[in-house]
Formats: structure tokens, C-alpha cells, sequence
């Protein structure tokens, strides 16, 4: 006779909600609350002030330039993202020597801690000592004395902080793709093959079709990761020059925590939540999709 | 002939060509750390210099300077006990959730695992501005003790998801069995399901980890003083001295730091990523 207690299952499973909710719902909740009040970092008394921070806030030219930034960052690089990806995931799929090695050093850039990895950048975009202008002006392409000043120039700086997380990401999106890849049944390429379709109509008409629910998850994530990321731009210019490079969560790091403004920051971060609620429901249907097949 | 041969060998080289691009492109800059911490400081500030070569013999100043003379053996330190402390308490709040989730509730575990998920997908940069208001409420500002709070708040979620599934390929006939001969539910989990699980677990433990000195937002927020950092923020930021970088140093720094970690990850980096890719794979 087996016994099922039936209030096991909720013992087990309740300290961890538990914890998620007091250290995750709690302070979800409390931005939103934020958003609307006139908090102070070190004061402790709560006024709730209407929508006064978001209107205070679109009138900024500077968080709209951030907001717009942020959707150039994020659709730039993640197309870049899934272009790479695609191409290397192919070349990754089939076996061949050394492919544990390449996978390691393909997959650096996502798996060191992505601080020390944009450091490492910081390092080779100098101003002074870049090793890609000393490459330029080697083949004089550049002039000696005036090498381009990847990181104190606005659109370079963009252009620098984009190419940097596309790197970064590029491992993951791969790894996604790969996984997506060996999970095609074999035979349905290569009976495509053998009724004539060359290489590249077997990957755009038969591989990549097949392929879209994991890019789909591939972008959704991606998306995510790089939208709401402040790491890559705080290691290398720091939002400048003249915050050309600032971007929403660097927007609401400056202004919430280091300019002690806690509620216009919450109010400029709760720009992140609409594309987590779509980022949300697409995850659950895909995940109830699985459910039911 | 030659053309058919041409080819039937040009997609090999193709691939070949790409895979060495990608792998160059993407792992220089870990070679260019390698270079610069041995060079001599000399070598790095003549702009006559080939980069790529040792102009001037080898040295191991920057190691020196690095661990004899800044905080970084501090911070390695730091980050290896947060990370032990984070690790144990995802694992006490993780394992019982994710069986519990997988086994005991039915449908409506599924749903709540889901729902643990996507915590996961809250990003810090949403919830550092509350969160610094309830770690001074706390008072743990510019302690370790905020991020060892802080972090099971992303382990937690997706070890719970990955457990789940590992739980739900263990066959449950086996418990049953085993409660038939006389074991609660509970006694079956401890006795029987998590020594299966151990692979699992095991797993678990590199992420948490590895997520630990991965992260970077929350500890730049909450800790203020160098003495108190992780390796992750006081390399790129308490490492510069006034507007002085010192180069040789920093990317010793960031070698040591990135190559163990980056190592470790990789092994285990599938599973990981078949969290994410539930459901669009069968």
C-alpha cells in the first residue's frame, strides 16, 4: 500500500518560492511603486506623486536617446548574432578533428565572466596602444597620427559596444542553434540531396525552415540578455562619450544608484518590463506546446 | 574531372576557413591577454613595436604586482566563498522544489515550474534599485553577505528547472517499489532519488558557480570598498589606479579569472542550454 502525504509536495517546494517571492515579487513590485513616488536614496518617508517621474522622464532627451539606443543596440547586434551563428553553427555540426578544441575557443567569449571579457576589449580598443589601429596603420589605412579612437568617438563608440556584445552573445546563440541542428533527422537533408538539391537549397529551403523554433528561442533570449544588459557599456565607455553610448539600464544605473534618484531610475528601468511580458508569454507558450506534444 | 573533384573538396575548405575565422575572431582577445601579461611595460608603451612579438625578453613582473601587491587575492577569495555559501543554499531550496515540482503536484507543478523560470528572466538591471533599499534595510550595504542573499535569486530558478527535468527522467516505478517495501515518499527521495541524481546535482553545482562569478550588476551596486569585492567588479574597476591602467597586471588578472571558469562552464554548458531549449526540441 503506498501512502502519498499530501502535504509533502508543499513543503518541499514552498521555501524556494518563498524565497523567489520575498527576493524577486517583492522588489518587481516595489519598482513599480517606486516609479510613482519621490524616493530618495537615505530617506526613508514615501509620497506617491502620479505619473510625474515617467513625464519627467520623456521630456529628458536624454533617456529617449537611450531608449532609441537601446533598440539599436539590441536588433543590431542580435542580427549580427543570428547571422554568425547560423553560419558557425554549420560548420560546427559535423564532426571533425579538433572539434573539442574549436568548441572551447569558440565558446570563451560567453563562458568567462563577461566583465573580464569586455576588459580584455578595452584593452585592444585603446586609444593609444590598440592593437587593431596598429594593424590599420601598418597596411596605411589609416594615418599614424591620427588613429581612430574606437571608444571616445560617438558612432565608433556604438559601433564598439554593438560588435563587443555581439561577441559575446554569439557562443550562446550557437550552442542553441547546434542543439537544434543535430535534432533534424538526418535522412530528410540527404534525401533532399539525392533528389538534386545542392547545398545551399537544401539550407535555405529545408535545414533553416526546420530550424525556426530554435532560433526563435535562439532571439528570444538573446534579446533579453542584451536589452537589459548594462555590463559590456559600463566596462567600456561608461555610457559616453557625451552619453552617446547610454542605453536603459545604464540610464537607470546613473540616475538610480550612483545620482541616488531612486524613483526616476525605477521609473526610467520599468521601460525594461514590456518586452520581458512579450519575452513571457512567448516562453509559456512554447513551453505549453511541449506540454502537449 | 578537376571541377567535379574542386568541387566535392571546396565545401570541406569552406568550413574549414570558417571555423578558423570564428575561432580566431572570437578567441583573441583571451590571446591578447596571454601576450600582454608577459610583456615587459617598456615593450607595451613603445608604439614602434611589433604588438604581436616579445621585443624585449619575457617577464613575470605583472604576476608579481598582481598578487603580491593588489587586492586580487582578496577578491578571488570573496568570490570562492560567495560562491560555496550560494551554492549551498540553492542546492537546500532547489533539490526538494524541483522533485517536489516534477513528482508531487502534477499539472500544477509543471505550471509553477514555468513560473519559477521565468524569475530567472527578471534581469538585475529591473530589480537592483528595490533591492538596494532592502539590503540597507538589512543592513548588509557593502557586505559580502548582499550578493550571497541576493544571488540564489537567478541560481534557485534555474537549477529548480534543470533538476526538474532530470527528476522526471528518473522512472518512477522505482519509488514505488521502494515505498511498497515500506519507505515514506521522503525516505525514498533521500535514500533513493537524489544518490541517482547525483550527475544532476553535480550540475547544478558548476552553475551556480559559475553564475556566481559571472556576475557583475548586483555586486558593482551593493558593495562599495574594494576589500569587499568579487573578482568579476574589482578586476575592471578597483584595479586601475587613479587614470593609470596598468595593463600588464589587468590582463594577467583577466586570464587567470576567465580561463578556470570558462573551462568548467564549457563542460557543462549542453545542459545548461537545453534549459533554454525546452519545447522547440524534441
Amino acid at each position: 500500500m503506498i501512502r502519498r502525504q499530501r502535504w509533502l509536495g508543499p513543503a518541499m517546494f514552498m521555501p524556494a518560492v518563498i524565497y523567489i517571492l520575498a527576493l524577486v515579487g517583492v522588489p518587481f513590485v516595489m519598482a513599480f511603486l517606486y516609479s510613482v513616488s519621490d524616493a530618495k536614496v537615505g530617506s526613508v518617508s514615501y509620497h506617491f506623486v502620479g505619473l510625474q517621474n515617467f513625464v519627467s522622464i520623456l521630456h529628458n532627451p536624454a533617456f529617449l536617446r537611450a531608449l532609441q539606443d537601446s533598440f539599436v543596440f539590441t536588433i543590431t547586434s542580435q542580427v549580427l548574432v543570428l547571422i554568425g551563428a547560423n553560419i558557425l553553427a554549420l560548420s560546427l555540426k559535423e564532426a571533425f578533428p579538433g572539434r573539442r578544441f574549436f568548441r572551447f575557443l569558440i565558446l570563451l567569449p560567453w563562458v568567462a565572466p563577461v566583465s573580464i571579457g569586455s576588459l580584455g576589449w578595452k584593452w585592444i580598443l585603446d586609444s593609444l596602444y590598440s592593437v587593431i589601429s596598429w594593424v590599420l596603420v601598418r597596411f596605411h589605412l589609416v594615418n599614424q597620427y591620427d588613429t581612430p579612437m574606437w571608444l571616445g568617438e560617438p558612432k565608433l563608440a556604438m559601433m564598439s559596444v554593438i560588435l563587443v556584445h555581439t561577441w559575446h552573445m554569439l557562443p550562446f546563440a550557437t550552442v542553441i542553434l547546434l542543439a537544434g541542428l543535430t535534432a533534424i533527422p538526418k535522412d530528410i537533408p540527404e534525401a533532399a540531396a539525392v533528389d538534386g538539391a545542392g547545398f545551399f537549397r537544401t539550407t535555405f529551403q529545408i535545414t533553416i525552415p526546420m530550424m525556426l523554433p530554435i532560433i526563435n528561442v535562439a532571439v528570444l533570449f538573446g534579446a533579453i540578455f542584451t536589452f537589459t544588459d548594462m555590463t559590456v557599456i559600463y566596462i567600456l565607455t561608461r555610457g559616453g562619450p557625451y552619453d552617446t553610448t547610454q542605453v536603459i539600464p545604464t540610464e537607470a544605473f546613473f540616475t538610480g544608484i550612483l545620482g541616488s534618484d531612486l524613483a526616476e531610475g525605477a521609473a526610467i528601468s520599468i521601460f525594461l518590463v514590456p518586452l520581458l511580458i512579450i519575452a513571457a508569454y512567448i516562453a509559456l507558450r512554447s513551453a505549453h506546446r511541449a506540454e502537449v506534444t | 574531372m578537376a571541377r567535379r573533384r574542386l568541387k566535392k573538396v571546396l565545401p570541406g575548405i569552406v568550413m574549414w576557413l570558417v571555423r578558423i575565422f570564428f575561432a580566431v575572431v572570437l578567441a583573441f582577445p583571451f590571446y591578447w591577454m596571454l601576450i600582454t601579461t608577459f610583456k615587459r611595460n617598456t615593450d607595451l608603451n613603445n608604439l614602434k613595436n611589433n604588438p604581436f612579438l616579445f621585443n624585449e625578453s619575457p617577464t613575470l613582473d605583472h604576476l608579481k604586482l598582481l598578487f603580491n601587491e593588489t587586492l586580487f587575492p582578496r577578491w578571488v577569495a570573496n568570490t570562492m566563498f560567495a560562491g560555496l555559501i550560494v551554492v549551498i543554499i540553492t542546492l537546500l531550496l532547489a533539490v526538494p522544489a524541483a522533485y517536489a515540482l516534477a513528482r508531487l503536484t502534477g499539472q500544477w507543478g509543471a505550471q509553477l515550474g514555468i513560473g519559477i523560470f521565468l524569475t530567472y528572466l527578471v534581469p538585475p538591471t529591473l530589480l537592483f534599485i528595490p533591492l538596494s533599499k532592502v539590503i540597507s534595510f538589512l543592513g548588509l550595504q557593502d557586505s559580502l553577505w548582499s550578493i550571497i542573499i541576493v544571488y540564489p535569486t537567478f541560481t534557485i530558478p534555474f537549477s529548480t528547472w534543470l533538476l526538474m527535468g532530470f527528476f522526471k527522467s528518473i522512472p518512477r516505478d522505482l519509488e514505488d517499489a521502494a515505498m511498497v517495501d515500506g519507505l515514506t515518499q521522503w525516505g525514498a527521495f533521500v535514500k533513493l532519488v537524489i544518490p541517482m541524481s547525483v550527475s544532476g546535482i553535480l550540475t547544478v553545482v558548476i552553475f551556480a558557480f559559475t553564475l556566481v562569478t559571472q556576475e557583475f550588476v548586483y555586486a558593482l551596486t551593493f558593495i562599495s570598498s574594494a576589500a569587499h569585492q568579487t573578482v568579476g567588479v574589482g578586476v575592471p574597476t578597483f584595479l586601475v589606479r587613479g587614470d593609470v591602467y596598468y595593463w600588464g597586471s589587468l590582463m594577467a588578472a583577466c586570464l587567470i579569472t576567465s580561463l578556470p571558469i570558462g573551462f568548467l562552464y564549457n563542460l557543462f554548458l549542453d545542459r545548461f542550454i537545453e534549459g533554454f531549449t525546452v519545447g522547440a526540441v524534441k
